[in-house]
């Protein structure tokens, strides 16, 4: 088991490298750093002035290697940029000079106050009713449920968003529109509406893969031995189908978990909800390219976390696995 | 790009369409996968309604000699909509007066935008953007997701090593983050947005038919063909690519619907096609505006969504339609 | 027909399937007697597991559709039984063992589980659930239950796996056990055993088995009558030492034929020419 987790841990280093080669070639080669400079220093800043920013980042170094009489080999930007992620310095907002770091701290508690109720109540709604339409399957319901959820799915995410917002908060003012509270009862007042639309936001597709993984279950032998015995339809599908199916279910959302720390891209904004969604947006619309790429690290990180939590999880839930 | 090699590429492209299509239809290979898509009444529906918004995109691609008062050339969508004249501001869906009680030039059927635009030639030029955007991405896409997986699956060892560690670090970023990396490197663009969606995303597809490949090189008829003394290109173009055929359809349908859902998001935080081109995506993030003054302008918003949800629906239900018939045990 | 407590009258099953609908049993009729042994013999596609499964109405409906007939239980047809009624009989009266143990068990619960869930439904005045459970597993010759109490299906081999699906079967005393196939999946050593099991159990329990089987080997000196079915249809029943050495129908000498012979000399083992059958049947 713990020699498993190690090896795994020791898998993810190749490719914690090629995020950093790609993010690296994306961010320092793919574009000069005087235009960056220019877009970010403004068009009148002075030929000196976008020299000291290119020279305070270190992009006036070599890309790989530092091959210069005098200098240390491996004082190049690459390098550099690989320890400096590698020891989560992620340096300074290029937009607000404050450190990426604390906008991290400070982002982190509204995304999740918003992305793990969202998460949980989504899930056990997902699974309520994909069980609900694999009972009644082959039924005009079923039918009707599965059009309803591809329907679901082909919406983009912020017209949720905006229909969302305008019906509950405008038209028929139960929530508030706009602002964040997580003090007293005004937090769920605060919460309510963005959760909810966050729920309905990724409940199409859940619903249709977790029908899909129910009926493949239903179809295994082990159903019919169940119904053999005696046992009712509803039984058969809580107790049997469902701790198969749940063994999938969990290994396939359990990757997800960590990245609800990124909150919600386009909710955030919308609800004035100061979380990390809220801040790589601003940092999108502002070219904040220090707060982007640490922002991509932190995800592949927290993605190769999520991949450990689904192995550990598939061990802890399947009898059948043993992990070597 | 001058008109007339515009012109061709699409007819080429509608026209590898109708003979995709065409096959699908008269081979005996999959005779009973189309006996079972034809029974399908969503899987015939989505089909019309994808028809259509192909020929409505076509007409926006396809160029005529005249010009238009900009300079551009005019398109068979453009022609049809020169009766319909632009307005100075909004005006709602079949007024008389514009928001200001200002007389109307024309008549517009779903209204018109904030420079007076009319918003339903606004919509059918978006489903034009939407299906370049989602052919192009897949021209970049399939390629990379068949020749990937396929050779992983056949060579198996190193290439499947190296593949394996490809997607792994590729997928290992979050999708949307990379999306938007990509974007803000490249600038706003079509052809640029279908790169950044080219690039990223072929894993699923790769992964795909890596599972498959391997699947069928485990078979008999692989084995045989080896035994026969076929070279590897030959057994893979003749035995494993027509096995595998209907899966890559099938992602490629789907995909789509995910492209265009995937375009508008990015348009809608300002990192997709630049302003002035005709998107869904842009309309939306316009309303933001408009729902909150008054009075409210809802039809722009109200037209981009329902467009974009019929073409995504009818994407699904096609893709779905596809699989239930190529599969019909996981249905 | 005053002892027969299960009676099939001209039952015939539909399926409808996308390529149109296919008659998977065509009016067949048989009884099985208080402790009988009946062998329903047929190759694979012949309509007798479909039959089995349509005793307590175990085919998912649709596709199945039971086109017409009775099955009566006791005097009760179990076609127009209400679910409830049902699901007493299945388990509780009628019990199934199946032809694939490692894919009928349920991998994610332990093996005490899986037969508790049979006692709850089918005995609640058993208090003492292990030991009732033990009981059950000692009967079908597993040893040291007390330690396999807790162990996942996949942690036991083939036959073993079969022995429990018995046990699980057996720990609620029905009156009949339908084998599905039950040895055609595992090693020819395990199946003698199983078959052995069987036997024993049944002169302990006194319960009828409905064995379904395509092996003519296994129903000599097993069961006491023997029904072939043949294309959806029974085309023989009689007692199994008559059919046996007396085969009328073209298919049960053809079937017969197959068994091969211990000391026999080295021959090709003859094949089904389905024609000829299909001629002769058609001329009876």
């Amino acid at each position: 088991m713990f020699r498993y987790f190690i090896r795994r841990v020791l898998y993810m280093i190749p490719i914690i490298l090629g995020v950093m080669v790609i993010t690296f070639v994306l961010f320092n080669m793919l574009q000069k750093p005087e235009t960056v400079a220019r877009r970010l220093l403004g068009p009148k800043a002075s030929q000196q002035a976008v020299a000291n920013w290119i020279k305070q980042r270190g992009y006036d170094k070599p890309l790989f290697l530092n091959t210069q009489p005098g200098q240390r080999l491996l004082d190049s930007q690459f390098v550099n940029y690989m320890v400096s992620l590698a020891t989560f310095n992620f340096g300074v907002s290029d937009a607000t000079g404050q450190p990426v770091i604390d906008r991290f701290k400070e982002g982190a508690i509204p995304s999740l106050s918003i992305t793990v109720p969202a998460f949980f109540l989504g899930l056990a709604l997902a699974i309520s009713l994909s069980l609900f339409f694999v009972y009644v399957r082959e039924t005009s319901i079923d039918f009707a449920g599965t059009i309803f959820a591809v329907a679901l799915m082909s919406i983009p995410v912020m017209v949720y968003v905006i229909f969302g917002q305008w019906l509950f908060a405008v038209l028929l003012k139960y929530f508030p529109a706009y602002g964040f509270s997580l003090q007293g009862p005004d937090m769920v007042r605060f919460l309510a509406l963005p959760v909810a639309i966050l729920i309905f936001g990724g409940l199409g597709s859940d619903i249709r893969l977790f029908r899909a993984i129910f009926l493949e279950e239903i179809r295994n032998d082990y159903v019919r031995t169940a119904y053999a015995k005696g046992a009712s339809p509803g039984a058969v599908l809580l107790c049997h189908v469902l701790k198969n199916g749940m063994i999938n279910i969990i290994t396939l959302t359990v990757a997800s978990l960590p990245m609800l720390i990124l909150g919600s891209l386009v909710l955030e904004t919308f609800f004035g909800i100061p979380g990390l969604g809220n801040m790589t947006l601003d940092a999108i619309h502002n070219s904040d390219f220090a707060v982007i790429r640490a922002t991509t690290y932190v995800g592949t990180l927290l993605y190769l976390v999520g991949l450990l939590l689904t192995d550990l999880c598939y061990a802890w839930v399947d009898p059948r696995i043993k992990l070597q | 790009m001058t008109p007339l090699i515009q012109n061709i590429l699409v007819l080429v492209t509608l026209a590898a369409l109708i003979l995709g299509i065409c096959v699908f239809l008269c081979s005996s290979r999959w005779e009973r996968p189309r006996a079972r898509f034809l029974r399908s009444t969503s899987g015939k529906f989505a089909t019309f309604i994808v028809v259509i918004y192909v020929l409505t995109g076509a007409s926006n691609l396809i160029l005529t000699p005249w010009l238009l008062p900009d300079g551009r050339p005019l398109s068979l969508l453009d022609a049809a909509f020169t009766k319909v004249p632009k307005e100075i501001s909004y005006s709602a869906p079949f007024a008389k007066t514009d928001l200001k009680n200002r007389p109307l030039k024309g008549f517009h059927v779903l209204g018109t935008d904030a420079l007076g635009k009319d918003v339903l030639e606004l919509t059918l030029k978006g489903a034009s953007t939407a299906l370049l955007i989602g052919a192009l991405t897949s021209l970049i896409y399939i390629p990379i997701g068949i020749v990937l997986g396929i050779s992983a699956g056949y060579f198996k060892r190193f290439t499947d090593d190296v593949v394996q560690y490809l997607y792994s670090t590729v997928a290992s970023i979050p999708g949307i983050l990379l999306l938007v990396a990509i974007m803000i490197v490249l600038g706003k663009g079509i052809p640029q947005i279908s790169i950044a969606l080219g690039v990223t995303g072929w894993i699923g597809l790769c992964r795909l038919l890596r599972g498959e490949t391997l699947r069928q090189t485990e078979r008999q008829y692989c084995e045989a063909a080896r035994a026969l003394g076929e070279r590897d290109m030959a057994i893979i173009f003749r035995h494993i690519l027509p096995n595998v055929m209907h899966l890559v359809v099938i992602n490629f349908v789907l995909g789509f619907s995910g492209i265009i859902l995937a375009e508008s998001i990015l348009s809608y935080i300002g990192v997709g096609v630049p302003i002035g081109t005709a998107s869904w995506g842009i309309m939306i993030d316009s309303a933001r505006m408009e729902l909150s003054r008054e009075p409210k302008v809802w039809w722009t918003i109200t037209s981009a969504t329902t467009a974009l949800f019929i073409l995504v629906l009818s994407l699904n239900l096609l893709g779905d339609s596809l699989r239930k018939a190529f599969d019909p045990k996981a249905s | 027909m005053s002892s027969s407590f299960l009676s099939v009258q001209n039952l015939s099953i539909q399926f409808q399937t996308d390529e149109g609908t296919v008659d998977a049993v065509k009016n067949i009729s048989l009884d099985l007697n208080k402790g009988e042994t009946l062998a329903l013999v047929g190759e694979s596609g012949s309509g007798k597991s479909v039959t089995a499964l349509a005793l307590t109405r175990l085919l998912p409906e649709p596709p199945a559709h039971y086109l017409n007939g009775t099955i009566l239980w006791k005097d009760r047809n179990v076609l127009t039984m209400n679910p409830t009624e049902l699901r007493k009989i299945r388990g509780g009266k009628i019990a199934y063992i199946f032809q694939e143990p490692s894919t009928s068990l349920n991998p994610v619960f332990t093996i005490r589980n899986q037969i508790a869930e049979a006692l709850r439904l089918h005995r609640p005045e058993v208090k003492n659930i292990d030991e009732e459970i033990i009981r059950a597993l000692t009967a079908v010759g597993i040893v040291e239950p007390k330690l396999r109490l807790h162990d996942y299906p996949h942690q036991l081999s083939g036959g073993m796996q079969q022995r429990v699906m018995i046990a699980m079967a057996l720990s609620c005393h029905p009156e009949i056990l339908v084998a599905d196939e039950p040895t055609t999946a595992l090693d020819v050593t395990i199946q003698a055993q199983i078959m052995q099991e069987l036997k024993q159990l049944r002169k302990q329990f006194g319960t009828a088995i409905l064995l379904i089987t395509h092996n003519f080997g296994i129903v000599k000196g097993f069961a006491d009558r023997v029904a072939v079915m043949y294309r959806g249809q029974i085309v023989e029943t009689g007692a199994t030492d008559e059919v046996l050495n007396n085969p009328q129908h073209p298919y049960t000498k053809a079937l017969i034929a197959c068994i091969p012979k211990l000391g026999a000399h080295r021959k090709r083992l003859p094949t089904i020419d389905h024609d000829e059958i299909d001629k002769a049947l058609s001329t009876v």
